[in-house]
C-alpha cells in the first residue's frame, strides 16, 4: 500500500513551484489597507498584498507555497467582516475585492506584541552567542516591536541540544513551532523526517520519538535549515577545527570551493542575490591562510568524464539503466532509505568533492611532492550533506578521509569575518593550477540540470565528435521540479530526466518503478539544485528578510553567466582533466579510477533505527566487508 | 427483509406499533407486560445489565417469559437515580434498583400487582413518593422533542425506530422532494449548529449543497469533549437511528454519497450501538445502494476519537477523521468547501442531526413555535454540579436557568446557596445568580459572557471557589490545546502560572490585570475555537467574581474555603476537649496542647493535610475564616468519597 | 474486538523487557510477540484498505501490546507507508494512546467537572497515597497504574473511578479499596493458574 493511498492529506501537493510564472494572466483586484487603496492580484494572500505595496507585516510561520497554516499569529492584522473588526492572519486570508485591513492599529500592534513576547517566553534567548545572533527572524521581529522586557514570564523548557551528527544541530530550546522545517522536509523534500510530537505546551517538531537526526531517514540536505527563522536548526560548525588546521605549521591545508559558492557568498556581504564573486573568494582564502586555492569545478569536469563513460558503457551493455546521477549526497542518502532496489542504477562516481579530495591527497601529494597525512583538505560547499558525506567510512582509505572539513558557505563567511577581512574591498585572485582550472559546464553543476547536460554534452562528443545543440526539455506533468528530453547517443535516442528536490525525485522513481524507460536520470536532493543548498546564506536579517525561497533562480543565473563567459565550456576540453589522465588516471574508468574516484551505497531502509522482521538482512555490516577491498 | 417504499416502512411500523403504544400509556391489548431497563452508561455503570441478567432469570423461573418481555432502553436522563427501570403498562418509574431487588419486583409488581414502595422516587423537598413520570417534577417540567425516543424504545431495535415513524421522513424526501427543497424547510425551521456557535444549519447544508465537486463527504460530529456534557452520548445510545436517517437526509440534500460518524472511543456502548444501528439500516437497505430504489446511495463509516477535546473543533475534527493529529486550520476554506480529502465537506454534531427527522416528522411551522425569536427548537442540557437532579434534560429555548435549576433540577443540593452556573464548559463563561431568570438562547448567553456550547451546565453553590474553578477549566484547555499556534500553546500556558499564583496566595494585585489583558489577546488571536474560548471561564469570572480574585490576592483568603494554600486550621476552643488524638495524628508536629487545656495547631507547621480533622471526635477543628469543617466539607470536595477526613479508613 | 485476539494472553508488561530474564522465558517472550505482530498485521491488513483508519489501527494495536512501543509504532508505520514521525505525532496527540507499559490494572480517575467539584482530587491523593505511585505511574508489582481521564459522562455518578475500563461511581473511600482489593485477588487467582 502507497502512503498517498492511505492518507492523502488535504494539503495540496505544491512541490516544485519554485518559480512564479510571470507571463501568467492574474485578475486583478482592488482592497484598502491601512486607509490606502491598493491594486493586487487575485488569489493573493493578506500579507503578500501588503508586501507588494510596501506594507511589511511581520511573519514567522510563513514560506510561501510552503508553509501556510497561520499559527504564529504574529501577522495578526484586523480585518473588516460585516462590520466587525476581527483579528485574523493575513498570511492565510484571502485578499478580496474592496477588503477593508488595517496592519498597524493600536489592537493589532498590541496583540502581535503580546505574540512575540509569549514566543520569547518560551524561548532560550542567548542571542549574543546565538549563531543566528543578527540573522534572527525573531531577534529583529522583537526588536521591530520595541520588546525591552517580557510581562509573561513562567515555566522555560529545558529540552535537550542534539549534535550528535556530522551535519545538522537540533535545539529544540529555541524552536518557536513555526513548523516551517516539517513542511519543507515533508511537503518539498516528502522525506517526512519532522512531525509535531506531543501537543498543548508540550509541543515538539522531532522526529519520531525524537530521536538525533542520524538515528532517522534524514537525508541530511539541510532544508530544514534554511527554513528555520531561528537558531534551532543550524549547521554543525567546523570552523574551529579548519582554524586549528590553519593555525597548524605541519599541516598542508588545501581548499576547494563548489560551484555555487562563487554566486552566494556575496550575499553574505551584502551583494544582491545572484552576484559572481568568484575573484574576491579566491583572494579571500587566500588571505584566511590556505595554503592552495582550489576549484572543485575541476573535479566536476572530471565526474563529467567519468560519468560520460559510465552512461556510454551502461547503454552498450544495456545494463543498470537508467543510470542515475550521484553527486549529490542528499539525493543518495534518498535513494538509500526509500529506493534501494535502485542502488544498482546510481553511478559509482563520487561527488566531485569527495574526488577532489582523493586526488589531492594522492595526485597533488605526489606531484608536490607532500605527505598526504600532512594535507588538509578542506570544502566549501553549499550544502549540510556534504558534510555527513565527509564523513562516510568509505569515503577515503585507512590512512586518510578524501575530505578532512566541509564548511557551508555561511561558516566561510564567519570565518572572513573573524578574521576582519573586508569581502567588498577584496581584489580579484585566481585559481591555482594544477586543481583549479574548469570548464563552464564544471560550474553549471551548481544548479539543476546542469550535471545532465555537460555529462550529456561530452558523451555525446566523445561518440559522434560534434557539439550537441541545446537541449530541449520538455516540462514533465506540469512540475517546473520535473523535466524530461529526447537526445540521440550513440545512433540511439536516450531518453533523460531532471528532477530537484527529493519530492520531484519521488514521482520520477515512482514512475521509474511502475516501469517507464528513462536512460539518464539527474537528480539533486535540493530544490534548484546545489544554488538552493542547504548550507547556502540564509535571509533573516532586518534588511533582508524572505518569506519564500524564489530567490533560488537568481543564482542559477549567476552560474549560467560563468559559464557563457568562459571559453572553455567543455569538460573534454579542460586541459587539466586531459593532463591528469595522461599523468596519472589513465583513462576515465582506469582501475585507479575506479579506486580513487568511485564508490559504493548501502540500503538504509525507511526505518534505520528499528530492527524489524523486513529488515533482517540488515546491509549495514556491507560498508565494512568493502572497505578493506577498496583499500587494498 | 429489505425497505424499498414506504409501504414497506408501514407494514413494519404496523408490526411493531402496538409495543409502542404501551409505552406510551395507552393499551395495546396484547395482554403483554413490558418492563423497560436503562441501559445508557450511567445506568449500566450503576449494574442495570445484572439488574437486566436477573430479571430475564427471575422471570423464567416464575414462568412469566412470555408475559413478561423485558426491554433495554436508552437514557431517560435520570441518571443520578440509576439504575432506572420503568414497567407497562402504568408508567411506573422505579428508581437506584439493585440487582438484589429484582426478585421483590417480579413478586410485589409483576405477580401480585402491587408497587415496590421502597423503589419509587421522592421529591427531595417534599419527601413525596411519585410512581410515574407525570408526577415527577423532573420530567414535567421538560419537553422532550429530541429525546423523545429515548426510553421509550429499544436502541437496538430499527423496527421499534420505524414504528416511530422512523425513516418514513427519509423516504418522503427522497422519493418526493428536490434537495433545495428540503434546505428551504430546514432554513426556515431555524434550526441552529448545536454544536457551540448556532451556525444556521440550512446554510451550511446550502453552501456544501453548492459546490460542484464531487465526491462530498457528510460527518456526524460525536466528539463530545466538554467535561459536563454527555447529550450526544445518551442520543447515540438511546435513538442512533435518528442520527443515521438525518445524516442520509443531509446526505442527499448536498449530493454525497459516504458519511462519518466521529465518535469517542471513551463511549463503547454509543459506539456498540452505532454500529449496530448501521449495520441494521444496511441490512434492511437504509443505508447502501440505491435507497428506495432510487440511484441515491449512501453509506456511513465511523472514526474514533482518542482523547482529544480540539478534535471538536470542525477542522480538527477532519483531520482526525483522516487519521491524524486533530490541528485546526484556519478558515476559509470552510469545510464546506475544503473539507475531507479536500472534498467539501458536511458537519454536523449529534444533536443537530437528531433535531432534522423531529423537524420533518413534525412540519417546520410546528417546530418553529418552539423556542425564541432568533433560537428555535429546544435544547438538551446535562445537568451536574451541586444540584439535586443532576442529569440530561430537554427544554425549549428561552428557558430560565431558574427554571432549569431549580424546578427541573430540583435546586441547590445539600440546602446550600447557589452562586454561579457555567454553561458550554470549558468554552462558556460562569453565570452569576443575577442572570437566573434570563430567558437563555446563543444570543442572551453569549450577551452575558457565556455560550450555549453542548450543553454542559454545571451548577455552582457557595462552596465553591470561582478563582479555583476557572483554574481548573483552564488547566483543562491549557491541556488539550494541540499546541499549533501561541497564544493558546503559551499563552493559556501563562494564564494558568498566573492563576495558580493567585490560589496558592503569590498573587500580586498586578497579576489581576495581566491575567485579563492576556485573556483577552488570546481570545482575540487564536487560530480556532479552543484556543477564542479557553479565556471565557476567566473572564467571565473576572467580570462576575472579581472580589473572589481580589480575596485571593490581596487578603490572601480564599472565601468558600476550597484554595489549600490558602486555608487555616484552627482548634475550637470550646469544642476541644483536649483528648489529643490529633496532635498524635498529626505527621509534622503541628499541634501541641496539654491536658485540659485547649489544642493549638501551629499555622506555620501545618501542612494541611486534614488528618487532625479527621481523628477529632468532636469536630473541634475548624478551616479557613471560622466555618465548620463538618460544613465546607462540601466545598469542593464530595464528602462520602475519599475526601482527607476519611482518608484514614483506608 | 477480534476472536484472535482474544485468544491472546492479556499479559502486558512482557515483549519489549529482555534484561535480566532467563534465557527460556525471553524465547516464550518472543514467541508471544511474534503472535502479536501476526494479530496486528492482520488488523493492519484489514483496515488499511480504507483510508484513514491509522488512529483505528493504533488503538487496536493497543489492545494487543496493552501500550504502543516505539516497536510497534514503527511497524505500523513499515506496514501502512505513514511517515514514522506522523504516526508517533498521532501517538503523542491523543490521549487514549499509552507508550509506556502499563500495569495489568488501570486505575482511572475522571477529572471531569462534575467529578471535580466532588472531590475527584481527594480521591486521586488517596489512590495516590495508598498504591505510593504518582499520577501516570505503574506499581513495582505491575499491577496497577494510575491515571486520570476526561469526563467519561457519568457526571451524575460524580466522583467517577474506572477500574479496568469499569465505572465505578459515587467512589467512596470503602468502595475504592475494595475494588483495589477485588484487582489483588483477581491477580492473585490469576496467578495460580500459571
Amino acid at each position: 500500500m502507497h502512503r498517498q493511498e492511505f492518507s492523502p492529506g488535504p494539503v495540496v501537493r505544491r512541490t516544485g513551484q519554485l518559480y512564479d510564472n510571470p507571463e501568467k494572466e492574474v485578475e486583478k483586484i482592488k482592497l484598502t489597507i491601512d486607509d490606502r487603496e491598493i491594486e493586487a492580484q487575485k488569489g493573493m494572500n493578506v500579507l503578500e498584498a501588503a508586501r507588494a505595496a510596501g506594507i511589511e507585516i511581520p511573519s514567522l510561520c510563513y514560506l510561501r507555497h510552503i508553509n501556510e497554516i497561520g499559527s504564529c499569529r504574529v501577522c495578526l492584522v484586523e480585518v473588516e467582516i460585516n462590520g466587525a473588526m476581527t483579528l485574523q492572519a493575513s498570511c492565510v486570508y484571502p485578499a478580496t475585492e474592496g477588503l477593508v485591513v488595517y496592519t498597524s492599529s493600536p489592537r493589532v500592534r498590541r496583540v502581535r506584541r503580546t505574540m512575540v513576547e509569549l514566543l520569547l517566553s518560551d524561548h532560550h534567548r542567548e542571542c549574543t552567542t546565538c549563531i543566528r545572533n543578527l540573522n534572527c527572524e525573531l531577534q529583529n521581529i522583537a526588536d521591530n516591536l520595541g520588546i525591552r522586557n517580557i510581562k509573561y514570564t513562567g515555566e522555560m523548557k529545558e529540552l535537550p541540544v542534539q549534535n550528535n551528527n556530522p551535519f545538522i544541530i537540533r535545539d529544540y530550546n529555541k524552536c518557536i513551532k513555526c513548523r516551517r522545517c516539517e513542511a519543507i522536509c515533508s511537503k518539498v523534500q516528502e522525506v517526512n523526517v519532522y512531525s509535531a510530537q506531543n501537543r498543548a505546551y508540550d509541543t515538539v517538531i522531532a522526529p519520531a520519538f525524537m530521536q538525533d537526526l542520524s538515528q532517522v531517514a534524514c537525508i541530511t540536505c539541510g532544508q530544514c535549515v534554511i527554513a528555520c527563522p531561528t537558531a534551532s536548526l543550524t549547521e554543525k560548525e567546523c570552523v574551529d577545527s579548519v582554524w586549528e588546521a590553519l593555525e597548524d605549521r605541519d599541516k598542508y591545508v588545501v581548499v576547494q570551493t563548489a560551484p555555487s559558492i562563487q554566486v552566494t557568498l556575496g550575499e553574505m556581504f551584502g551583494y544582491p542575490v545572484g552576484t559572481v564573486v568568484t575573484g574576491k573568494l579566491v583572494t579571500a582564502l587566500r588571505r584566511l591562510g590556505f595554503d592552495r586555492v582550489f576549484s572543485t569545478d575541476f573535479t566536476a569536469d572530471l565526474t563529467i568524464m567519468e560519468e560520460a563513460n559510465e552512461l556510454l558503457a551502461r547503454l552498450d551493455q544495456g545494463d543498470r539503466l537508467p543510470l542515475l546521477s550521484s553527486c549529490s549526497p542528499g539525493w543518495v542518502k534518498f535513494a538509500e532509505h526509500f529506493y534501494p532496489e535502485f542502488l544498482e542504477n546510481l553511478s559509482t562516481c563520487k561527488s566531485p568533492h569527495e574526488m577532489f579530495g582523493a586526488l589531492a591527497k594522492t595526485y597533488f601529494a605526489q606531484k608536490e611532492g607532500l605527505d598526504p597525512a600532512k594535507i588538509v583538505v578542506v570544502a566549501i560547499m553549499p550544502c549540510t550533506a556534504k558534510k555527513y558525506e565527509a564523513s562516510r567510512p568509505e569515503m577515503g582509505t585507512s590512512s586518510f578521509k578524501d575530505v578532512d572539513w566541509v564548511l557551508t558557505t555561511r561558516e566561510l563567511a564567519r570565518m572572513l569575518r573573524q578574521a576582519g577581512i573586508k569581502f567588498q574591498d577584496l581584489p580579484d585572485g585566481d585559481y591555482d593550477s594544477l586543481m583549479g582550472i574548469a570548464s563552464g559546464a564544471g560550474a553549471i553543476f551548481g544548479s539543476t540540470g546542469g550535471v545532465i547536460e555537460a555529462a550529456v554534452r561530452t558523451a555525446y562528443f566523445l561518440t559522434s565528435g560534434q557539439e550537441l545543440d541545446v537541449l530541449d526539455y520538455e516540462e514533465l506533468r506540469g512540475f517546473s521540479g520535473l523535466k524530461e528530453a529526447w537526445v540521440e547517443l550513440k545512433g540511439r535516442p536516450i531518453k533523460v530526466a531532471i528532477a530537484h528536490g527529493t519530492g520531484n525525485a519521488r514521482i520520477l522513481m515512482e514512475r521509474l518503478k511502475a516501469g517507464e524507460q528513462f536512460d539518464y536520470v539527474e537528480i539533486m536532493a535540493c530544490p534548484g539544485g546545489c544554488v538552493g543548498g542547504g548550507g547556502q546564506p540564509i535571509f533573516g536579517t532586518r534588511e533582508h528578510k524572505e518569506i519564500s525561497l524564489d530567490y533560488r533562480h537568481n543564482r542559477a543565473d549567476a552560474l549560467d553567466r560563468i559559464d557563457y563567459s568562459k571559453e572553455l565550456r567543455r569538460a573534454h576540453e579542460n586541459p587539466a582533466v586531459k593532463k591528469i589522465y595522461e599523468e596519472f588516471l589513465g583513462r576515465p574508468l582506469s582501475e585507479r579510477s575506479k579506486k580513487l574516484l568511485h564508490t559504493f551505497y548501502t540500503p538504509r531502509g525507511e526505518l534505520p533505527g528499528f530492527k524489524l522482521g523486513e529488515e533482517k538482512d540488515s546491509h549495514d555490516d556491507r560498508a565494512e566487508e568493502k572497505i578493506p577491498a577498496l583499500q587494498s | 427483509m429489505k425497505v424499498r417504499s414506504i409501504d414497506d416502512l408501514r407494514s413494519l411500523k404496523e408490526k411493531y406499533y402496538p409495543l409502542i403504544k404501551q409505552r406510551l400509556g395507552h393499551r395495546n391489548g396484547l395482554g403483554l407486560t413490558q418492563v423497560m431497563v436503562c441501559s445508557g452508561t450511567a445506568c449500566t455503570s450503576s449494574e442495570s445489565r445484572e439488574v437486566h441478567r436477573k430479571l430475564e432469570q427471575e422471570l423464567a423461573r416464575c414462568n412469566l417469559s412470555s408475559s413478561v418481555r423485558v426491554i433495554r432502553t436508552g437514557c431517560f436522563g435520570f441518571c443520578q437515580h440509576g439504575p432506572i427501570m420503568m414497567i407497562h403498562p402504568g408508567e411506573i418509574l422505579y428508581c437506584r434498583v439493585r440487582p438484589e431487588d429484582v426478585r421483590e419486583v417480579v413478586q410485589h409488581h409483576l405477580i401480585n400487582g402491587q408497587l415496590v414502595d421502597s423503589l419509587l422516587y421522592r421529591e427531595i423537598n417534599t419527601g413525596k413518593k411519585a410512581s410515574s413520570l407525570e408526577n415527577i417534577h423532573f420530567f414535567k417540567a421538560q419537553e422532550r422533542i429530541v429525546l423523545q425516543n429515548c426510553g421509550v424504545i429499544n436502541p437496538e431495535s430499527i423496527e421499534e425506530y420505524i414504528a416511530r415513524d422512523g425513516y418514513f421522513s427519509l423516504a418522503d424526501l427522497i422519493l418526493n422532494k428536490q434537495p433545495r427543497e428540503i434546505i428551504e424547510i430546514i432554513n426556515k425551521s431555524g434550526l441552529r449548529g448545536r454544536g457551540g456557535a448556532g451556525f444556521p444549519a440550512g446554510k451550511k447544508w446550502e453552501m456544501a449543497a453548492a459546490q460542484d465537486v464531487k465526491p462530498k463527504y457528510v460527518v456526524c460530529n460525536a466528539d463530545e469533549g466538554d467535561p459536563g456534557a454527555f447529550m450526544d452520548r445518551s442520543i447515540l445510545e438511546g435513538d442512533p437511528h435518528s442520527v443515521l436517517e438525518a445524516m442520509s437526509i443531509a446526505a442527499y440534500c448536498i449530493g454525497a454519497s459516504q458519511g462519518y460518524i466521529y465518535v469517542r472511543a471513551e463511549y463503547p456502548i454509543a459506539v456498540e450501538r452505532l454500529e449496530n444501528a448501521i449495520n441494521q439500516a444496511r441490512e434492511v437497505g437504509l443505508l447502501g445502494k440505491g435507497l428506495f430504489d432510487t440511484s441515491f446511495d449512501f453509506d456511513i463509516g465511523l472514526r474514533f476519537g482518542a482523547g482529544a477535546f480540539v478534535c471538536g473543533e470542525e477542522t480538527a475534527l477532519l483531520h482526525s477523521v483522516m487519521g491524524q493529529r486533530g490541528e485546526p486550520r484556519p478558515r476559509p476554506p470552510y469545510p464546506a468547501q475544503e473539507g475531507l480529502w479536500g472534498r467539501p465537506t458536511l458537519i454536523n454534531n449529534v444533536e443537530t442531526y437528531a433535531n432534522i427527522p423531529v423537524i420533518f416528522r413534525g412540519g417546520w411551522e410546528w417546530y418553529q413555535g418552539h423556542g425564541t425569536a432568533t433560537s428555535k427548537g429546544t435544547k438538551v442540557f446535562s445537568l451536574a454540579g451541586k444540584i439535586n437532579n443532576t442529569g440530561l434534560i430537554e427544554v425549549p429555548m428561552g428557558t430560565s436557568l431558574r427554571t432549569i435549576i431549580f424546578d427541573i433540577g430540583g435546586g441547590i443540593a445539600g440546602g446550600r446557596q447557589f452562586k454561579a452556573v457555567q454553561t458550554g464548559g470549558p468554552s462558556g463563561g460562569c453565570i452569576p445568580e443575577k442572570y437566573l431568570d434570563l430567558p437563555i438562547d446563543y444570543e442572551s448567553l453569549k450577551e452575558i459572557g457565556s455560550i450555549m456550547g453542548s450543553g454542559g451546565m454545571i451548577v455552582m453553590s457557595e462552596d465553591n471557589c470561582m478563582v479555583d474553578l476557572a483554574r481548573f477549566y483552564l488547566e483543562f484547555t491549557q491541556d488539550e490545546s494541540c499546541g499549533r499556534c501561541t497564544p493558546c500553546r503559551v499563552g493559556t500556558k501563562r494564564m494558568l502560572e498566573i492563576i495558580k499564583r493567585i490560589t496558592e496566595g503569590q498573587g500580586e494585585m498586578e497579576d489581576l490585570e495581566l491575567l485579563e489583558e492576556l485573556a483577552f489577546d488570546v481570545r482575540d488571536a487564536s487560530l480556532c475555537g479552543l484556543g477564542q474560548t479557553a479565556p471565557n471561564p476567566v473572564i467571565s469570572t473576572l467580570r462576575y467574581f472579581k472580589d473572589e480574585y481580589i480575596a485571593h490576592v490581596r487578603d490572601k483568603v480564599c472565601p468558600a474555603g476550597v484554595c489549600k494554600e490558602l486555608l487555616t486550621y484552627q482548634v475550637d476552643a470550646e469544642k476541644c476537649i483536649a483528648c489529643g488524638l490529633c496532635a498524635k495524628a498529626c505527621a509534622v508536629g503541628a499541634i501541641s496542647g496539654a491536658p485540659k487545656q485547649p489544642y493549638h495547631i501551629n499555622p506555620e507547621k501545618c501542612i494541611k493535610c486534614a488528618s487532625c480533622v479527621a481523628k477529632c471526635p468532636k469536630k473541634a477543628i475548624l478551616k479557613g475564616v471560622g466555618r465548620e469543617v463538618a460544613s465546607s466539607a462540601q466545598a469542593g470536595i464530595f464528602a462520602g468519597a475519599g475526601s482527607q477526613e476519611n482518608r484514614p479508613a483506608l | 474486538m477480534e476472536p484472535e485476539l482474544e485468544k491472546m494472553p492479556d499479559n502486558l508488561e512482557d515483549g519489549f523487557v529482555t534484561g535480566g530474564q532467563e534465557p527460556q522465558i525471553r524465547k516464550v517472550v518472543a514467541v508471544e510477540n511474534e503472535k502479536k505482530f501476526q494479530a496486528l498485521d492482520q488488523i493492519i491488513e484489514q483496515y488499511s484498505q480504507e483510508p484513514g483508519q491509522l488512529i483505528k489501527i493504533l488503538l487496536k494495536a493497543q489492545d494487543i501490546f496493552g501500550y504502543l512501543p516505539e516497536e510497534v509504532q514503527a511497524h505500523i508505520a513499515l506496514k501502512t507507508g505513514v511517515p514514522v514521525s506522523e504516526v508517533n505525532g498521532v501517538v503523542t496527540f491523543y490521549s487514549l494512546f499509552a507508550t509506556r507499559p502499563r500495569g495489568r490494572n488501570i486505575l482511572k480517575v475522571c477529572m471531569g467537572t462534575a467529578c471535580y467539584v466532588k472531590g475527584a482530587q481527594e480521591l486521586m491523593d488517596t489512590l495516590k497515597e495508598h498504591l505510593k505511585i504518582d499520577e501516570g505511574g505503574t506499581t513495582s508489582d505491575q499491577l496497577f497504574t494510575l491515571e486520570t481521564t476526561r469526563c467519561v459522562g457519568a457526571c451524575g455518578l460524580a466522583p467517577v473511578l474506572l477500574a479496568n475500563e469499569q465505572v465505578h461511581g459515587e467512589a467512596g473511600a470503602a468502595g475504592v479499596y475494595k475494588i483495589i482489593q477485588d484487582c489483588r485477588k483477581g491477580e492473585k487467582i490469576e496467578s495460580k493458574k500459571h
